[in-house]
């Protein structure tokens, strides 16, 4: 099937072949016979040797070569002339038959399986197996099945972990181009580690060992892989942190937050992360950490305030509901506006108040975070906005203006730092993270002076970006990002097949850019106002229209975004938006997003009124290519009746539009546009104006 | 190759499907054949008279569904045979003698969940096993510890897609890994520094839009090493440019060039690897 030349056969191969196919058809439809007949004599397991030795593939022949072992091997047993070598003798023969097949197909699944198999049987030596495997990792040292082979054998001879280390340091010496040998390497190596084992411990040397075989692997043929992934997963293991952390939080410590019911009273600009506007007179708790965990509940998490007394519901804010998530929210009642609360209520969260709190890796969430915040209920609040005669939100530059720190109280107003929650590392072992990845950062600038390859660019510009996250930890700098620019631009160049990964990085380690200081930040702010209304502004937007970004980033410094414009980019996804739960109005128009699916985070966004696709490419796309991320039917995780919804009974186009209707059907969209897109035609938008009941605008036009 | 003719059926009759021509074979025949293919156990084997298994059970429901005839079967039976092979750790093995590979985890979720018949096996238990074959690399075995291998991938990746667990993936990690396999003719191969082949246009392709990720790769590189890949004389695809054609290739040849979009070709499901019309037929009740 595989690598056979293509050529019409001449007469005499014809001939051969079709000979050969009567030959394996009288041999098998034997065989069928005597497995069907339980004929297990001599003669007939003779038959079966012949088959597999040509067709290694007939699995039924190695099941009836089991089958007529067991029957013989009971005839030896119960006979009590027999002795051990009887039962050794079926076995051995058993073990030529698999040895046969493996010299026509040493790929055969079916053969080594039955190697392993009669094995397990416990009567054979296992001398000869690390001879045979060393033949045919000799042959070939890619071949998996003989890796996976020699785990097995090694677990039965008892070798330790660091023989099997040792053997892929020499595979590795022999020829580092070994990418099974490198695989094998990482999960000894890392069984090694945790346990602490004698040789192994601290981590640090190993590490630093670890890297220097791996570099003479990279740098002796840049262009073969076998050491790119391991050298991944050693910088890995050198940046993570094993215990999971709390990255970020909205509202963020020592913050302020107004909280308003009546939108057009309120001034959003007097304060940039910290305000809130709800019609429904609850704000919500997010808490951002570094890695997936689970249990995070009102016992892990106390929150103590004057005005909350409840026990709180917490949620992962995940597509598909899980245990873990990185991103947990609850939502607390405004406090009552009565004089009583004139002055701001102070709130205190203790995340981690109890064990509980525990990372998909296993790690406990071992220490204890405070966040202080105040809330108080902005002053001319004094009953919700009426939802009807809302203004439509205009995406227009004349509705824009820049943002006006002036009017924020500088004793107030928190930092981009304040967003981030700092947690402070032992002090030995961040010195050795960053003094290695400085390390590793000097030798592949000495690669790159020789040699421009893609691999040293890739590397050196996770290597750099790595470093600013270390430091970051501290203080909030991203000191590399515009040589990590660079590099990636570079990449787009020397590599323009793998060209939008190197986009989505590139993206990435932008918005790292863009949110590591209140300055940068603040070039993309803008006040919005309706021109309808007064001079007051409604919302403060943060503005990344027209960054060429083909993906969304940092989100655990964009907690407090209430307005987004993500207009005029390349977005195909909005992957983490599921976060932004202050989200009301979303600007996604002139993007790349494909598919109705590709929105699902949206329909986490409890807030989220305003929202304008335009101009996308839904519909034009036939393969959707995020059908399998958000729960749904196709992936046992929703029903879905199509008669029982009320809102769309007699809607004839619902079963079309299944998957508009998953994604809208639980948003409360006021203001809706999505013209510019395939599917956009009158049928489309009577679906939607019956699935979604609270929508006032579609494409600009007044309903009702 | 007679072992493995219900394979065979699936990739000649899919691959028919997705060219618009299924219309062109008799339903009842093939109904027939399949059926004869089964075992008192409601397993299939890979042609009449050989052991059953739970590869060509798969095959066997896959075939049927084509032609929207899966009430033909014993669901009950056929699923019992399936759930049967759960091992205590959640992995499944792929027969009465006990081989374990996460092909069978995927073989298993894909068949139980065609029939509608997931809650038969431990599904909690089956995705932590699927998990247990993560690598360093991001990507999967066939069992734990096992080196990443497209096709292990495929198999991991659609499991975890039709239960619903594709969050406990490193997308970005394994999109990488995934990206790397595109080479530079266009082709895609199966691991690091081997050669390109057709049937990884499947494998790899589909795993990288079950995780969005497919616009990592050069699409249209990859579409016309596949084409390349045609014998423009006698029909068919082969592995390579020039190499001789099998139904196999021909099938994930044509699988390939659906998931990237080549006009006249049906689209395909990535995780079912069957016509999205009959996945939205079966999954979510809509007649097409």
């Amino acid at each position: 099937m595989h690598g056979l030349p293509r050529r019409a056969p001449k007469p005499e191969e014809e001939e051969a072949l079709a000979a050969k196919a009567k030959d394996l058809r009288a041999l098998q439809s034997q065989l069928l016979s005597n497995h069907h007949s339980k004929v297990y004599t001599k003669e007939a397991l003779d038959v079966s040797a012949k088959l597999l030795e040509k067709n290694p593939e007939c699995y039924t022949a190695w099941n009836y070569r089991k089958l007529a072992v067991q029957h013989n091997l009971l005839a030896v047993q119960s006979d009590s002339d027999s002795d051990s070598g009887a039962i050794k003798a079926i076995l051995d023969l058993e073990l030529k038959v698999v040895v046969d097949a493996l010299k026509q197909n040493y790929k055969s699944y079916g053969a080594w399986h039955h190697r392993k198999w009669v094995l397990s049987k416990g009567h054979c030596s296992l001398d000869y197996e690390l001879k045979l495997l060393k033949k045919f990792q000799t042959a070939d040292s890619r071949n998996f099945h003989a890796w996976n082979y020699r785990r097995f054998v090694a677990a039965l001879l008892n070798r330790s972990e660091k023989e099997e280390l040792d053997y892929t340091t020499e595979m590795i010496e022999n020829n580092f181009s070994n990418y099974s040998a490198w695989h094998n390497r990482s999960v000894l190596l890392s069984s090694l580690l945790k346990k602490e084992a004698p040789g192994f411990f601290p981590k640090e040397k190993v590490l630093n060992e670890e890297y220097g075989i791996v570099q003479q692997a990279i740098f002796t043929d840049p262009d073969d892989q076998s050491g790119w992934f391991h050298y991944r997963w050693l910088l890995d293991q050198t940046v993570k942190m094993d215990a999971p952390l709390l990255a970020s939080s909205w509202p963020a410590h020592g913050s302020n937050v107004i909280l308003s019911r009546n939108r057009h009273l309120y001034d959003c600009s007097a304060s940039l992360f910290d305000s809130f506007h709800s019609d429904s007179g609850t704000f919500p708790l997010v808490l951002y950490f570094n890695q997936a965990v689970k249990g995070v509940n009102s016992s892990t998490v106390a929150i103590e305030s004057l005005f909350c007394t409840e026990d709180l519901d917490w949620k992962p804010l995940l597509q598909i509901s899980s245990q873990f998530s990185q991103v947990w929210v609850t939502h607390i009642r405004f406090p009552e506006a009565n004089s009583q609360y004139e002055e701001a209520c102070a709130v205190e969260v203790s995340v981690g108040l109890s064990q509980g709190i525990v990372s998909s890796s296993g790690f406990d969430y071992s220490h204890l975070t405070r966040l202080a915040f105040k809330v108080c209920l902005s002053p001319v609040d004094t009953e919700p906005s009426k939802t009807q005669g809302r203004d439509k939100i205009l995406w227009r530059d004349e509705n824009f203006s820049l943002y006006q720190t002036g009017s924020e109280e500088p004793h107030k107003s928190l930092s981009i730092d304040d967003l981030i929650i700092h947690n402070v590392d032992k002090p030995t072992t961040s010195n050795w993270r960053a003094e290695t990845i400085a390390n590793e950062i000097a030798i592949f600038r000495e690669l790159l002076s020789e040699t421009s390859c893609k691999i040293g660019k890739l590397t050196l510009a996770r290597l750099l970006t790595a470093y600013d996250v270390i430091q970051s930890q501290c203080a909030n700098k991203m000191v590399n990002s515009e040589e990590v620019l660079e590099l990636y631009a570079d990449l787009l160049k020397l590599d323009p097949t793998h060209c939008q990964y190197y986009k989505d990085e590139h993206s990435l380690v932008f918005l790292q850019q863009l949110t590591s200081s209140k300055e940068s930040l603040l070039k993309h702010c803008f006040s919005h106002k309706t021109l309808a209304s007064s001079s007051i502004g409604n919302y403060t937007c943060l503005c990344l229209n027209k960054l060429s970004l083909t993906r969304m980033g940092s989100i655990e410094k964009l907690l407090w975004v209430q307005m987004l414009d993500l207009s005029h980019n390349e977005l195909h996804s909005i992957e983490g938006l599921e976060a932004m739960q202050l989200l009301s109005c979303l600007n996604l128009s002139n993007n790349k997003l494909g598919s109705f699916t590709a929105l699902a985070p949206l329909r986490m966004l409890k807030s989220l009124q305003v929202l304008d696709i335009s101009y996308n490419e839904i519909g034009s796309d036939t393969i959707d290519k995020t059908r399998y991320l958000f729960s749904s039917p196709l992936c046992h995780t929703e029903e879905i009746s199509w008669n029982k919804d009320e809102n769309v009974n007699g809607c004839i186009n619902l079963t079309n539009y299944w998957d508009a209707f998953l994604i809208f059907k639980s948003m409360s969209l006021t203001q809706l546009a999505i013209l510019g897109n395939t599917i956009a035609g009158e049928n489309f938008k009577s679906f939607l104006v019956k699935v979604v009941p609270t929508l006032e605008w579609l494409d600009g036009d007044k309903l009702h | 190759m007679e072992h493995i003719r219900l394979n065979g059926a699936y990739w000649g009759l899919t691959t028919l499907d997705l060219l618009g021509k299924l219309d062109t074979v008799d339903v009842d025949e093939v109904v027939s054949e399949v059926m004869q293919c089964q075992h008192e156990s409601g397993g299939f084997g890979g042609n009449s008279g050989h052991d059953p298994h739970i590869l060509y059970t798969l095959s066997a429901v896959q075939v049927l569904a084509l032609f929207d005839k899966v009430d033909v079967l014993d669901v009950e039976k056929v699923a019992d045979y399936v759930a049967g092979l759960q091992n205590e750790d959640g992995s499944f093995s792929g027969d009465m003698w006990g081989e374990v590979d996460t092909r069978f985890s995927y073989i298993a979720i894909c068949c139980l969940a065609l029939l509608h018949l997931l809650d038969k096996i431990n599904v909690e238990k089956a995705v932590d096993y699927i998990l247990s074959c993560k690598n360093h690399d991001g990507g999967f075995g066939c069992t734990p510890g096992g080196e990443s291998h497209a096709g292990q991938i495929f198999c991991c990746v659609g499991a975890l897609a039709i239960t619903g667990s594709l969050h406990r993936i490193d997308k970005d990690l394994l999109g990488w890994w995934l990206c790397e396999r595109q080479v530079k003719s266009g082709g895609l191969n199966g691991r690091p520094e081997k050669l390109p082949d057709v049937c990884y246009s499947w494998w790899v392709l589909s795993s990288l839009i079950m995780i969005d990720r497919v616009h990592w790769i050069d699409k249209q590189k990859l579409a016309k090493f596949i084409l390349d890949c045609q014998d423009t004389e006698n029909g068919g695809i082969s592995d390579r440019p020039d190499d001789a054609c099998d139904a196999y290739h021909t099938y994930f040849g044509v699988a390939g060039l659906s998931l990237l979009e080549y006009p006249g070709v049906k689209a395909i499901d990535p995780a079912y690897a069957l016509p999205v019309d009959v996945v939205n037929r079966i999954i979510l009740g809509i007649k097409g």
